[in-house]
């Protein structure tokens, strides 16, 4: 057993992080919340350029063939700089569910693809900078017909559109559910480890009494607690990608969500008033992680998945 | 024991609830967060007022109707179960005006609380500063004395409404000597004096709830310092104390939330997954409920508000968050559209915040009412 990033993975994550640490990502968010994609666009080009989009496309239709563990490292170096637009359902569930046609301009990046599966996820992300937008129905994918929208999120950044089913285009493999699945946990095991980060710096820094804030009791209980429960969130979802069983993804949702959203309240309460602010970054994340709580499932609907798919041993 | 309501306060109760049945505004106003909202929310004021309805815990002479606290409570718990507009005016009226009643003098009250009660001066808290925020014996604006006045200069910051206000009230260091809690002046100026320039920030939800206002020399005349100069923090602790005690959230609020909750609940079919937290939320509200009756009935009888104050605060600052994120983890999914339910939680995010942090209420609660030693700082 060897149950650890490979150095390629290392490097991987590595290199887009460098990347994105250079993107301007919050910029890039606020304006994508305003329908202004051009710098959401471009980060995206370049981490088609890293062969993001390429990672589950098979190799013989122009991808990368890889693995659901690599998608799960570049999704948590995604979710920490809080990349914004459909990179779930383009990157982790279209290759799964898209026209065989469209597998290459999936892989390079220049087709956007989004997907809406009622109820889990009752909105098409961002229909409206995709150029293929999905609808799964009773195990079928089909193309949607028609799409209206913006519906406003929490989150500013996640434009959701309803969509309206038409040409159907085959049937839709579980498989791509789970993926995005993980791909969403990935993200939220990030993003928390954002907002872990962020509130640390801040409470080493911000003084009060005289002294830093980070120096009292409360405040390091406070950052420790979320420190604990992200360290064991992210095995859950490595785990996950190593198994693809439906307790195992369903549980790396829970632990992932359930952590991050505990980071985000927490980099809030730690940052006092300056991080309820607009002009800061920590909301990007914040209203991220509480979209991102419920979307494709909140908690008590992975517990139930949890239990009805559990064999135990009796007695 | 007994949580019989007396006729007269009963009287009331019913007058409240016919007069919001027939006058609430449908539909909601905008957001007071915008210039927009915020005239309709003192138009409000002005229709309340008629009704003798903005201020009922003031005496009568300046247009409240001397309720009691009880009768207050019962103002309140009917005010949210109609859905009435928040409060534009809630900082001049809960903390500027007890404070007045106690420290001002009759010349300050006569000028300031009509206008106060009508929403025709809308009042903004300048207290923290950006290096004084739970630690607000650090602040630095400062008032240097000048014939029949004071120059009051510095940054004060996170003032909710200061963006739309007419005029705020904050503490000055007017002994440049003095350290912490002394040499503190109590001023009330206006938001457009010269020297006052005030940068709106926009909160969570993109609009500007606060602002951060600049002094440069800001002239303020003798008659809007309140108490004397250099006892800012004793008449300060006075309006804090409202704050935290009773009335920044009186229990009818949540009782009205939780009211919500269980209705959305019923509507999504009664999901066992959250049932617990929607009774939790109920249970809540309830205990929130009596629990200032009893406040009430001890301060009828004589008694203070102590630190007893933190223990309601840290309360229903939990209760509020605990019961939106049951609202959205019931929508699952539908959670995220943005609506009243996320405009609530947003806005419940700040509870443990404002008004004194939650760690700064459990040092308060472990220190002074449990007599733990003092931790240092
Ligand atoms: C929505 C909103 C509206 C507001 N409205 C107003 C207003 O109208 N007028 C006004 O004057 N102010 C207002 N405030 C400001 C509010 O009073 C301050 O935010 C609050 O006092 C905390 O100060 P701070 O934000 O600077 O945080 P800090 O004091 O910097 O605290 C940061 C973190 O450190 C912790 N901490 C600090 N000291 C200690 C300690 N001794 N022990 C343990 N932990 C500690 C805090 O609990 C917090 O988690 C508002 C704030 C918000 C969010």
């Amino acid at each position: 057993m060897r149950f650890a990033p490979t150095a390629e993975q290392k490097q991987f994550a590595e290199s887009l992080h460098d990347l994105l640490a250079g993107a301007d990502t919050p910029a890039a968010v606020r304006e994508w919340g305003e329908g202004r994609h051009e710098p959401g666009l471009k980060i995206w080009r370049d981490l088609a350029d890293l062969g993001v989009p390429a990672l589950l496309v098979p190799e013989r239709d122009g991808g990368l063939g890889a693995s659901a563990a690599d998608l799960v490292v570049a999704f948590e170096v995604l979710g920490y700089h809080a990349v914004p637009g459909p990179l779930v359902e383009s990157v982790a569930v279209a290759p799964r569910l898209a026209p065989r046609e469209s597998l290459p301009a999936l892989a390079s990046g220049e087709l956007l693809a989004t997907v809406a599966s009622p109820p889990l996820v009752p909105y098409a992300l961002d229909a409206d900078v995709a150029g293929l937008v999905l609808r799964v129905r009773d195990g079928g994918v089909e193309r949607a017909r028609s799409v209206a929208g913006p519906v406003r999120s929490v989150d500013a950044a996640r434009r959701l559109f309803r969509v309206r089913a038409g040409e159907a285009l085959g049937d839709a493999p579980g498989e791509a559910f789970e993926l995005g699945l993980l791909a969403v946990s990935a993200q939220l095991a990030g993003a928390g480890r954002w907002l872990l980060e962020q509130a640390s710096a801040y409470a080493r820094q911000r003084e009060q009494y005289g002294r830093a804030i980070g120096s009292f009791q409360a405040v390091k209980h406070l950052l420790a607690d979320v420190a604990t429960r992200l360290e064991l969130a992210r095995p859950l979802v490595h785990g996950a990608a190593v198994t693809m069983t439906a307790c195992d993804v369903s549980a790396a949702k829970v632990a992932a969500g359930e952590a991050a959203y505990l980071a985000a309240r927490t980099a809030l309460q730690v940052h006092g008033a300056i991080g309820y602010t607009a002009e800061h970054d920590l909301g990007l994340w914040l209203t991220r992680v509480r979209a991102l709580t419920g979307a494709w499932g909140g908690a008590a609907w992975h517990r139930a998945r949890v239990l009805a798919g559990l064999d135990v041993r009796d007695g | 024991m007994d949580l019989d309501i007396d006729e007269a306060s009963a009287a009331f109760r019913d007058e409240v609830r016919e007069w919001l049945a027939e006058h609430v505004p449908r539909p909601a106003l905008s957001s007071m967060d915008t210039a927009e909202g915020f005239a309709q929310h003192r138009e409000w004021e002005a229709k309340l007022a008629d009704a003798r309805l903005s201020v009922v815990s003031w005496p009568r002479e300046y247009t409240g109707r001397d309720a009691s606290l009880l009768q207050w409570l019962l103002f309140e718990e009917e005010y949210y179960a109609a859905g009435a507009p928040g409060r534009v005016g809630q900082n001049g009226i809960f903390m500027l005006a007890p404070t007045l009643f106690a420290h001002g003098t009759q010349e300050q009250r006569d000028r300031i609380l009509p206008p106060m009660a009508r929403g025709e001066q809308v009042w903004a808290q300048a207290w923290s500063e950006p290096e004084a925020g739970s630690d607000i014996a650090a602040l630095r604006s400062r008032a240097v004395r000048t014939d029949g006045g004071w120059l009051a200069s510095g940054a004060k910051t996170w003032s909710s409404r200061a963006a739309f206000a007419d005029r705020a009230f904050g503490l000055f260091r007017s002994d440049p000597e003095s350290q912490r809690h002394r040499g503190l002046t109590y001023l009330m100026f206006d938001l457009r004096a010269e020297g006052v320039t005030v940068r709106p920030i926009p909160q969570l939800d993109g609009e500007p709830g606060f602002a951060e206002i600049f002094l440069d020399n800001v002239l303020v005349p003798d008659t809007d310092v309140i108490g004397e100069p250099g006892e800012g923090w004793r008449v300060a602790m006075t309006t804090a104390n409202n704050e935290r005690g009773l009335s920044l959230r009186s229990p009818g609020r949540f009782l009205a939330a939780a009211d919500r909750l269980v209705t959305l609940w019923r509507e999504q079919g009664e999901p066992a997954a959250v049932a617990e937290r929607v009774a939790d939320a109920w249970i809540g509200a309830r205990a929130y409920q009596l629990y200032t009756y009893g406040t009430v009935t001890r301060l009828a009888e004589g008694g203070g508000l102590g630190p007893e104050s933190s223990v309601n605060k840290l309360f229903w600052s939990h209760l509020d968050v605990a019961l939106h994120e049951t609202a959205l983890d019931l929508l699952g999914p539908e959670g995220e559209v943005a609506g009243p339910w996320t405009d609530g939680y947003l806005f419940s995010l700040a509870g443990p915040i404002y008004g004194g942090t939650d760690q700064i209420q459990r040092n308060t609660i472990a220190e002074r009412l449990l007599g733990l030693p003092r931790e240092a700082r």
